[in-house]
């Protein structure tokens, strides 16, 4: 049952992304890609990895729609063709995706037991976060309790790159202020 | 008879992701994507308590609220071109208009 559901959901997140390739007006984009993180947040529901599809969907649909549709305002809702093929960033692209799939070839196979992951850090875990009274659930208790500095990292580079958007965003707004005086005073 | 209903939400989803790929008009997209995000939904249910998780219904809520965020943020967008748009001064300009 559950890989006739990844089946059919990993099915259509093909078929959204072709069509967020081919799709030239960027509003559509943005609406095609909200939906992408939906199905995405799915897969990872039926791989039993709640927080993480939590996380897609909250950021991926909720946050990213809003910070897209921003972006468009600032800038235009239409991609422009590029005129001419660019052989280096092809190349740069099949080099990268090359290389992460020679990466993948040391990895142990998809759910096997023997993998050193489950054979010496899950237990120690498994076994640690119920002595230490720690959250129910497992991956909460080492995100948020073990590696509680590392994710307290995390959250100040996340804060940092928030604080660059907003001040990218605001220093735009000046010439539109004026405009709304303009349109008050129009009005009165 | 959750079995039924989750490959009856498969269904309904892949209709879905058609009408979003194929749907000329911005709002068959929107109106799509919105689809997307409820059946997701369903389908967290469904699934969950096929696989004998019932607590994901809670989960489930969440998602809801997040996908009428998002299409809000879509509307309105689509409406004044512009998210930062005071919704009282609107307000005003139509009752004046």
């Amino acid at each position: 049952m559950e890989i006739l559901v990844d089946a059919v959901l990993l099915t259509l997140l093909v078929v959204i992304t072709l069509a967020i390739l081919f799709q030239r007006n960027l509003f559509a984009v943005v609406l095609l890609a909200g939906a992408y993180s939906f199905l995405m947040a799915s897969i990872m529901l039926v791989l039993d990895a709640v927080d993480v599809a939590m996380t897609e969907a909250a950021v991926g649909a909720g946050i990213s729609t809003a910070l897209f549709l921003a972006t468009l305002y600032l800038t235009h809702g239409k991609e422009y063709l590029q005129p001419n093929f660019k052989f280096q960033s092809i190349l740069v692209v099949v080099l990268a995706g090359g290389m992460l799939i020679w990466g993948m070839w040391d990895m142990p196979e998809f759910g096997v037991m023997q993998a050193p992951l489950h054979e010496n850090t899950a237990p120690g875990y498994l076994d640690a976060s119920k002595n230490h009274l720690m959250p129910p659930n497992v991956v909460t208790a080492v995100l948020a309790d073990y590696r509680s500095f590392d994710t307290l990292g995390e959250t100040t580079v996340i804060f940092t790159a928030g604080i660059g958007v907003l001040l990218i965003l605001r220093g735009r707004k000046k010439p539109k202020k004026s405009k709304n005086k303009a349109e008050n005073s129009h009005e009165t | 008879m959750y079995l039924f209903a989750t490959i009856a939400i498969l269904i309904a989803m892949c209709c879905a992701v058609a009408r979003a790929v194929v749907g000329p008009n911005i709002f068959d997209r929107m109106l799509a994507a919105n689809t997307i995000g409820s059946l997701a939904v369903l389908l967290l249910v469904c699934f969950g308590f096929l696989m004998g998780r019932p607590e994901w219904l809670d989960i489930a809520l969440t998602y809801g609220l997040l996908n009428t965020a998002a299409t809000l943020t879509v509307l309105k967008y689509y409406r004044h071109g512009d998210l930062s748009v005071d919704a009282d001064h609107e307000k005003g300009a139509d009752d004046a208009g």
